[in-house]
C-alpha cells in the first residue's frame, strides 16, 4: 500500500476504452498510478478528488468542451496537462495551450511520443519548484543562461538581442510546445500579433546558427500551423 | 446670321415646334460642326406650342431624333416661359450660342422670342436664322382643318342665347344682357375650346349689334357701345383663359394617369418573387397601358440574349423575333443604349429596344412594339417606357438576388452539413485508427519481451495501423478540398521550416532510404498554408517510400525562379512509366496496375488539388539518368515587410570578456 501511495498519480479522461487502455498500460509501466475517466463531468470531479500529477485530456469529449476543464484545473492547480486531438483541428490545440494546457498529443500518437512528453512535463514541473539550471545543453549546443552566452561545440555563436530572447523563451518551455502568437507577445511585443512570419525568420536565423542541418532540425522543432518546440 | 467664329462653346439650337425647325437644326448642325463645337437641340413645350397641333409637335420631335443622330445632346423641356426656360437650359450645360429662327407674321404686340431670349440670358450670342414664312409642303397644321361641329354647337348657343335675351332687352339693362352672352362663352369656352367660344363672343356681339335700337346720339348709346365692347374683349380674353385652363387640366389628367399606370405597375412588380412573373406584369401592364405586345429577353452567363420562352397562356400576345430582331436586341443589351424602333440605331425595326439598366449591371432587354411607332416620338410616353423599363430591371435584379440569396442559404446549409458529416467520419474513422497503432505499439513494449517473429508481426501491425491512418487523411483531405469547403490558412512561411517538419513527421516512411535537401539560404517567404503543403511533401515522401528500391536516395530542392517558388522531391529509382506521368495526378491511378504495393492512387490527386488550390502547378516527369521528380511551383507573392533590422552588435559578445 505504501509504496502504491507513492507512485505518481495520472489521470485519463478520454471516452474511448482502447485508447485508455493502451495510455494506462503504458503509464503504468513507467509506475505510474493510474485513474480514469470516460466522461468530462467524472474528470472534473476526479481532478478534484485524485488530486493527480499529470492529467491526459481528450479535447472531443461527448458531453461538453475540454477546455472548460482545463480552465478550471488551472484556476486552482499547476499539475501537468497534455491534450489529445485530431490533426485538422490546429485551432483547438493553439486555444487549448493558450488556455493553460501544457503540451498537446495528435491521434494517432505514438506511446514513445506520450510518454516523452510526459517526462517533458513532469521535469518541467519539478524545475519550476526547485533551482533553475543556468545552463542548458542540447545536442552540441550549450547555453549559459547568467552569462547569456551561447556555444556550439565550444565555441562561441553570436545572437542578436531578438534571437536570445526567442532562444530564452524557448528554453523557458524546454520540451514543451510553445505556441507562434506567444512567442511573438513575448519577443516581439503584443502590438505585433500580425505578425507571424517574425517568429518564422527569427527561427530559421536559430536554426541556420544552431543546427547541423537546418532543413532536418533536431532540436528547434516546428510543430505545423501551432507552435515551435525545442527538444533537447 | 451673326458670327461666331471666334467661340468655340457650345451650341445650342432652341426649336419651337413651327416651320423654322428645320431650319434651326440644320443652321445649329452647321455651326457645331465648323466650330467642332457639341450641340444641344432643345424644344420648350407649353399651351402656346400645343395650340400649333400634333402634328407639328411629332415633326419637331422626329427633327429632334435626326439632331440626336448627327450627334445632339437633345431635350424637350416644359414650361410657360419658353425663353427663361431655354436661357436655363443654355446656362447649365455651358452653351454660348443659341440658334433660333426667325419668326414671321406675329402681331405688333408680340415681342419677338429673340429678343426675350437675349433678356433672359443676356451672355448668350444669338443666331438668328432665316426661316420660310409659310408652313412647308411636309403638310399643314392640324388645325388649318377644324372640326366643323364644336363651331355649329358654339354659334347655336349664341343665337339660343340671343333668342332669350333679345327680347329682354327693353326690360333689362344692356349690359345685364351682355352678362348672359358672357355665361354662354364661359360655358362654350369650358366645353368647347377657345375656337369655338370666340366664334360665340362673336355672334353674340353681331346680334347684339343688330338688335340695337336705332337712335341717333343718345347717351345710351355710347352706354350700349362700351357695353358691346367691354363684351366682346371679356369674351376673348375668357375664351383663352378658359381654354388654357383646359389644356393644363388634361395634361395634369394625363400626368396622372402615367404616374397611376407607374404605381400600378411598381405595385404589382413590388410582389413578384420568380422571373416569369416580371415577365409576366411587364407584359400586361405594357399591353394595357400602350397597347403593346412586349417581350423580356434575359442574357446567359456569356451574355448572349436567349430567345423569348413561348408562353402558351399569352400565346396571341407575345412578340415573334427574328434573328435580326434578336441581333438589334443584343446591340441595345452590349451598348446599354435603346435600339429599334423611335431610335438612331436601326429605327426601322419594328420593336422598340430599352436594355433593363438596373444599379449592379444591365439585366436584359425589354423589347417593345406598338401599333403607332410615331407615339414613340412622343417625350411623355418615351418616358413613361423608360420608367418601365427602369422598374423591370430593378424587379430583374431585385428577383436575381432573392435567387441568390436563396442559393446562398442552400450552399451554406450545404457546407455545414457536409463540414459536420466530415468531421464525425473523421473521428469515428480515427479513434479505432489511434487505438490499433497504440495497442499494436503496446504489444512491441510489452514485457516480458515479444519473440523476434512476434515483435516483427507487431511491428507491421503498428506500420500498418500507420499507413492506414495516412490513408484516411488524406481521403478526408480529399473530400474536403472536393466539397470546396478547404479554407486555406494562409500564412507568409519559410519552405525550409515546411520541408523540415514534413521530413519530421514522415520520415518513417522512407524507410532505410537516405535524405538530402537542397535549400538555398536567402529564399522569399511565401504564402501558403503549412499544414496543407506538409502534406504534400508527405504524400510525395511515402511514394518515394513505397516506389522505390530500399536503398534508393531521396533529394528534396527548392529554388525561386520566373516568379516561382519551385520544390522538387527526386529519387534515383526506376523513375515513372513512360508516358504516364501527367495521369499520375489523377484520381485513383496507379503507375503500375498489378502492383502489390498498397495504395489507392489518391495521395498525387490530392497534391495537385492542395497545389492547385494556392494557384500553383504540378508536375512529374523522370530524370534523364534515372529516377522520378515530382515538381510543385508556387507563385511567389510581394512579401510582407520584415522585422526592423537589429544593428549587427553581437549581443553575446559583450559577455564574453
Amino acid at each position: 500500500m505504501s509504496i502504491e501511495s507513492a507512485a505518481p498519480v495520472a489521470l485519463i479522461v478520454e471516452d474511448e476504452p482502447q485508447i485508455r487502455r493502451f495510455v494506462r498500460m503504458a503509464l503504468e509501466g513507467e509506475g505510474w498510478q493510474v485513474h480514469q475517466s470516460e466522461t468530462l463531468k467524472r474528470g472534473r470531479i476526479d481532478a478534484g478528488s485524485r488530486t493527480p500529477d499529470l492529467i491526459i485530456l481528450d479535447l472531443g469529449l461527448p458531453d461538453g468542451d475540454g477546455m472548460q476543464l482545463i480552465r478550471d484545473v488551472r484556476s486552482w492547480s499547476p499539475v501537468p496537462i497534455i491534450v489529445l486531438s485530431a490533426r485538422i483541428d490546429e485551432a483547438d490545440k493553439i486555444a487549448a495551450l493558450d488556455a493553460g494546457a501544457d503540451d498537446y498529443l495528435t491521434k494517432p500518437f505514438g506511446i514513445g511520443e506520450l510518454l516523452a512528453r510526459v517526462r517533458a512535463a513532469l521535469r518541467r514541473q519539478h524545475k519550476a519548484g526547485g533551482d533553475a539550471s543556468a545552463r542548458i545543453v542540447f545536442g552540441r549546443v550549450e547555453v549559459d543562461l547568467n552569462k547569456r552566452t551561447v556555444q556550439r561545440d565550444g565555441q562561441p555563436v553570436h545572437l542578436t538581442p531578438t534571437e536570445y530572447k526567442l532562444l530564452s523563451v524557448l528554453i523557458a518551455n524546454l520540451g514543451r510546445v510553445v505556441t507562434a502568437p506567444q512567442l511573438l507577445r513575448e519577443v516581439w511585443g503584443p502590438s505585433n500579433a500580425d505578425n507571424g512570419h517574425y517568429v518564422r525568420i527569427y527561427m530559421g536565423h536559430l536554426r541556420q546558427k544552431l543546427e547541423d542541418d537546418p532543413a532536418q532540425p533536431r532540436h528547434l522543432l516546428t510543430e505545423t500551423a501551432v507552435g515551435y518546440r525545442l527538444q533537447s | 446670321m451673326q458670327s461666331s467664329e471666334s467661340k468655340t462653346g457650345t451650341v445650342l439650337a432652341v426649336l419651337r415646334a413651327d416651320a423654322g425647325d428645320e431650319a434651326t437644326v440644320a443652321a445649329a448642325a452647321r455651326l457645331a460642326a465648323l466650330c467642332g463645337a457639341p450641340w444641344h437641340a432643345i424644344l420648350v413645350e407649353n399651351a402656346h406650342t400645343r395650340r400649333r397641333g400634333e402634328a407639328a409637335r411629332l415633326r419637331t420631335l422626329e427633327l429632334l431624333r435626326h439632331a440626336h443622330a448627327r450627334g445632339a445632346v437633345t431635350a424637350v423641356l416644359e414650361g410657360r416661359d419658353a425663353p427663361a426656360v431655354g436661357a436655363a437650359y443654355a446656362r447649365r450645360h455651358g452653351c454660348t450660342t443659341a440658334v433660333l429662327a426667325r419668326e414671321h407674321g406675329t402681331a405688333w404686340w408680340h415681342v419677338p422670342f429673340v429678343r426675350r431670349l437675349a433678356q433672359a440670358a443676356p451672355e448668350l450670342d444669338l443666331v438668328d436664322v432665316a426661316a420660310p414664312s409659310t408652313p412647308s409642303v411636309a403638310g399643314p397644321p392640324a388645325r388649318a382643318r377644324p372640326a366643323p361641329r364644336p363651331y355649329l354647337a358654339a354659334t347655336g348657343a349664341s343665337l339660343a342665347t340671343a333668342g332669350v335675351a333679345l327680347p329682354l332687352l327693353p326690360l333689362l339693362d344692356v349690359a345685364n344682357v351682355a352678362m348672359l352672352f358672357l355665361l354662354t362663352v364661359v360655358l362654350v369656352a369650358i366645353r368647347l375650346g377657345r375656337g369655338p367660344a370666340i366664334l360665340a363672343t362673336l355672334v353674340g356681339f353681331c346680334s347684339l349689334v343688330i338688335a340695337a335700337p336705332r337712335r341717333q346720339y343718345d347717351v345710351s348709346e355710347f352706354k350700349y357701345a362700351v357695353a358691346l365692347a367691354v363684351m366682346l374683349a371679356v369674351g376673348w380674353i375668357t375664351a383663352r383663359l378658359t381654354s388654357d385652363l383646359r389644356e393644363q387640366a388634361e395634361s395634369a389628367t394625363g400626368r396622372e394617369a402615367r404616374t397611376r399606370a407607374l404605381y400600378e405597375f411598381a405595385r404589382a412588380l413590388s410582389v413578384a418573387l420568380q422571373t416569369e412573373q416580371v415577365f409576366e406584369i411587364t407584359r400586361r401592364f405594357l399591353a394595357r397601358t400602350f397597347d403593346a405586345r412586349a417581350a423580356i429577353l434575359l442574357p446567359d452567363d456569356a451574355g448572349r440574349l436567349r430567345w423569348p420562352v413561348a408562353d402558351p397562356a399569352s400565346e396571341e400576345r407575345a412578340p415573334v423575333l427574328s434573328v435580326l430582331d434578336m441581333a438589334a436586341a443584343q446591340w441595345a443589351f452590349d451598348h446599354g443604349a435603346p435600339a429599334g424602333a423611335g431610335t438612331p440605331t436601326l429605327p426601322s425595326n419594328p420593336y422598340l429596344y430599352l436594355p433593363l439598366l438596373a444599379p449592379m449591371r444591365s439585366r436584359g432587354v425589354l423589347a417593345v412594339r406598338v401599333p403607332d411607332v410615331a407615339a414613340l416620338l412622343v417625350p411623355e410616353r418615351r418616358e413613361l417606357l423608360d420608367a418601365f423599363a427602369a422598374l423591370a430591371a430593378i424587379a430583374v435584379e431585385r428577383v436575381h438576388y432573392v435567387d441568390v440569396a436563396q442559393d446562398a442559404v442552400v450552399r451554406m446549409e450545404g457546407e455545414r452539413l457536409r463540414n459536420s458529416l466530415l468531421a464525425a467520419l473523421s473521428h469515428d474513422l480515427r479513434t479505432p485508427l489511434t487505438s490499433l497503432v497504440g495497442l499494436s505499439e503496446s504489444l512491441t513494449l510489452s514485457r516480458p519481451a515479444l519473440a523476434a517473429a512476434q515483435m516483427e508481426l507487431a511491428n507491421a501491425l503498428r506500420d500498418e495501423a500507420r499507413r492506414m491512418s495516412t490513408l484516411v487523411a488524406n481521403l478526408l483531405d480529399m473530400a474536403r478540398i472536393q466539397s470546396g469547403g478547404v479554407k486555406l490558412n494562409l500564412e507568409w512561411q519559410l519552405v525550409e521550416e515546411t520541408i523540415g517538419s514534413a521530413l519530421r513527421a514522415c520520415r518513417w516512411q522512407l524507410g532505410g532510404r537516405s535524405v538530402d535537401t537542397h535549400i538555398p539560404r536567402g529564399l522569399p517567404l511565401v504564402r501558403f498554408d503549412a499544414a496543407l503543403l506538409e502534406r504534400v511533401l508527405c504524400n510525395l515522401l511515402e511514394n518515394a517510400g513505397k516506389y522505390t528500391p530500399p536503398d534508393a536516395h531521396v533529394t528534396i530542392a527548392a529554388r525561386a525562379e520566373e516568379g516561382m517558388l519551385v520544390v522538387a522531391v527526386c529519387d534515383n529509382g526506376q523513375g515513372l512509366p513512360a508516358g504516364r506521368a501527367d495521369a499520375l495526378f489523377e484520381k485513383f491511378v496507379r503507375g503500375r496496375q498489378e502492383s502489390s504495393i498498397s495504395g489507392v492512387g489518391l495521395g498525387l490527386a490530392i497534391c495537385r488539388a492542395i497545389v492547385e488550390a494556392h494557384g500553383g502547378r504540378m508536375r512529374a516527369f523522370n530524370l534523364p539518368d534515372s529516377g522520378a521528380c515530382f515538381e510543385l511551383r508556387l507563385p511567389l507573392g510581394e512579401p510582407p515587410p520584415l522585422p526592423d533590422p537589429e544593428h549587427h552588435h553581437h549581443f553575446t559578445d559583450q559577455h564574453e570578456h
